[in-house]
């Protein structure tokens, strides 16, 4: 501070100018949060009022809408090929991202020295983090739905969000080893384990919840993601429930469909839609929650 | 020692050797794993360089180097000044420079929303919040980041356009379409709040509270504190944030393509349609069956260029946060 605001502050009214100062600027930072949370009511409040005037204004039956295929007729229109696809991603995503992201992390917290390479690898996994979901569905629509020439079909789906969610899966998984007490490794080698033995036997079970945590949350972020899956995917309206190797229409893909219509009834439709996606995630993040709060122990 | 403890220690030997070979063996396998990321990496590198050689040369490099010949189809310098994208028309036309714009519009336009609101959230639930009042406002902030992209796309379109847009373009004596530049800012902007907000939130509450209390001895109101102390002290994490936000927002996709639009161009009116680099690929992505067509490499190409500029961010971010970085005990 300079010397004249120091002298200034001595009279009433660079001090009331001061108190003003901080009261607006005390304002200006309120409103800046609250800005925030206003969006995120107005964004929800705006999709069940959408979905609630489609069902109102334009009959969708709700019972229709999750039982039934998508259709190109809107009155007809269904969620449940969609429901079912993302259902299928989810398990595949789960088993290939769980394993590589866990292997991933236990390397490189209990095993790895630290070398060049151990440091590439970290280094790398930031950057992963930061490549845009799309490229992930460019690089499996290049090698796999046309180098191995699978086609656009589900399980190249998970490919692309397997890979989209093993950096998350990694970085989850190493916190979690990390909050592993030392001593309970140094107990373990004590009695004459070995390096895995202890690993397999004490830290794991220990880091098992954050773990599972990690692993959810990634797994609600992949369910939500659009880009990669429009990319392996070709956009179009599935009427019947996919298997792993057909080519497939998830969630946020028909969603995307609907709502790039013109015709207000599809609008309605994808709120809806959203609606079914949003509850997913919610119901994926309270399991989180749920086994955090349930096995969190203090170790 | 007895020939019964010799043999107790064989077993046991034994037994140990076998344990240290399988954790050689598990450290291999564990170290694959950890090696995949690294190999993803190089993966997504050459695919968009294979693929994206074949956009100016018809063929791929791979192809290239094994001896097919080449068949120039774009230039590279068409590419990079060309001010008209359309390589999809019937009169193709390949200058990149319109969907850059869109890119780099949506980006800084977002910044403008994302980074003041972002700030000054950080600064109140740092300076100013209650432990009660913070530990529901960030979790509640945070929503704002978890939830899908296309539902904000959706709000765009449904919301933010027709009940803000619109009304103040008509206001403005400007016609705003169903798709906006403004529209994509706006959402983008809401959308990476929370990560200027937490991001900046966790650098400002590492500053110890010994400069705080230093400030107010002299004086200083909390006003001072706030952004003459705690910001500068705490100014690497939050600008680490920032280009976290600014990184997401060039690599954003759905939001962008639903609020924004698809029309190539470059306009100074924020009222117009425009296309973004990602809003090209979603338009260009029919999965396998438009395979060695222009329009399907040059999704590479195009791929090419969102890559180098996110990862240049992440370059930036690490050097920042290596450059900068205040360690208080």
């Amino acid at each position: 501070m300079s010397h004249d605001t120091a002298e200034s502050l001595h009279t009433d009214d660079s001090l009331r100018w001061e108190k003003l100062k901080n009261r607006l600027f005390l304002g200006l930072c309120i409103s800046a949060s609250l800005f925030g949370v206003v969006a995120l009511v107005l964004l929800l409040a705006d999709v069940v009022y959408e979905s609630v005037a489609g069902i109102v204004e334009f009959d969708i039956s709700i019972v229709h809408f999750l039982t039934q295929g998508a259709r190109r007729d809107p009155e007809d229109a269904g969620f449940m090929a969609a429901i079912a696809a993302s259902v299928w991603l989810m398990i595949l995503t789960t088993l290939m991202a769980f394993f590589i992201g866990v292997s991933s992390a236990v390397y490189l917290e209990e095993y790895a020295p630290d070398t060049r390479i151990t440091r590439l690898i970290e280094a790398n996994l930031a950057n992963l983090a930061g490549v845009p979901s799309v490229v992930y569905g460019l690089l499996v629509l290049a090698a796999i739905v046309n180098g191995i020439g699978t086609g656009s079909i589900l399980l190249a789906g998970a490919i692309a969000l397997a890979l989209l969610i093993v950096p998350i899966i990694i970085v989850a998984t190493q916190e979690s080893l990390r909050a592993v007490p030392d001593g309970l490794r140094h107990g373990s080698f004590a009695t004459g384990a070995t390096r895995w033995q202890t690993i397999r036997g004490v830290v794991l079970p220990a880091a098992m919840p954050g773990i599972f945590t990690g692993t959810i949350l990634a797994l609600a972020r992949a369910i939500g993601e659009t880009a990669p899956i429009i990319m392996v995917g070709i956009l179009f309206t599935a009427r019947t429930p996919p298997g792993p190797f057909d080519t497939f229409s998830a969630m946020p893909s028909q969603i995307y469909i609907w709502a790039a219509q013109p015709q207000p009834h599809f609008h309605h439709l994808a709120a809806l839609g959203i609606v079914v996606l949003l509850a997913f995630m919610l119901s994926m993040n309270a399991a989180a929650v749920f086994l955090r709060n349930r096995y969190e122990t203090d170790l | 020692m007895s020939t019964d403890t010799d043999s107790d220690t064989a077993i046991t030997a034994g037994v140990a050797r076998a344990d240290r070979v399988r954790d050689r063996r598990v450290r291999r396998t564990l170290f694959g794993c950890a090696a995949i990321t690294v190999v993803t990496t190089l993966a997504i590198f050459a695919v968009l360089v294979d693929n994206g050689f074949s956009y100016f040369y018809g063929v791929k490099l791979h192809e290239a180097v094994l001896g097919a010949t080449l068949d120039q189809q774009v230039s590279l310098t068409e590419f990079v000044t060309g001010t008209r994208w359309a390589p999809d028309h019937a009169r193709p036309s390949h200058g990149i420079l319109p969907i850059v714009y869109g890119t780099l519009a949506i980006t800084v336009g977002s910044a403008f929303v994302s980074i003041p609101i972002g700030t000054a959230t950080a600064i109140y639930l740092s300076e100013y919040a209650s432990p009660g009042v913070r530990s529901k406002l960030k979790p509640t902030l945070e929503v704002l980041a978890g939830i899908p992209t296309i539902v904000y796309g959706f709000f765009a379109i449904s919301f933010v356009t027709p009940f803000f847009i619109s009304p103040a373009g008509d206001l403005l004596g400007y016609n705003a379409g169903r798709y906006n530049l403004l529209a994509g800012c706006i959402v983008v902007g809401v959308m990476t709040i929370p990560m200027v907000s937490s991001l900046s939130e966790d650098a400002m509450s590492a500053v110890p509270d010994d400069l705080r209390n230093a400030a107010y001895g002299l004086g200083a109101t909390k006003f001072d504190v706030s952004l003459r102390v705690v910001l500068p002290a705490s100014i690497s994490g939050v600008f680490a944030s920032y280009i976290l936000a600014v990184s997401r927002a060039i690599g954003e996709t759905m939001a962008v393509t639903l609020a924004a639009g698809q029309q190539a161009q470059i306009t100074g009116n924020p009222f117009n349609e425009i296309m973004t680099m990602t809003a090209y690929m979603v338009s260009m992505a029919r999965g396998e069956s438009a395979v060695g067509t222009v329009e399907y490499q040059s999704l590479f190409a195009v791929g090419m260029v969102l890559f180098v500029m996110t990862l240049t961010m992440n370059l930036i971010n690490d050097w920042i946060k290596r450059r900068y970085r205040e360690v208080y005990q």
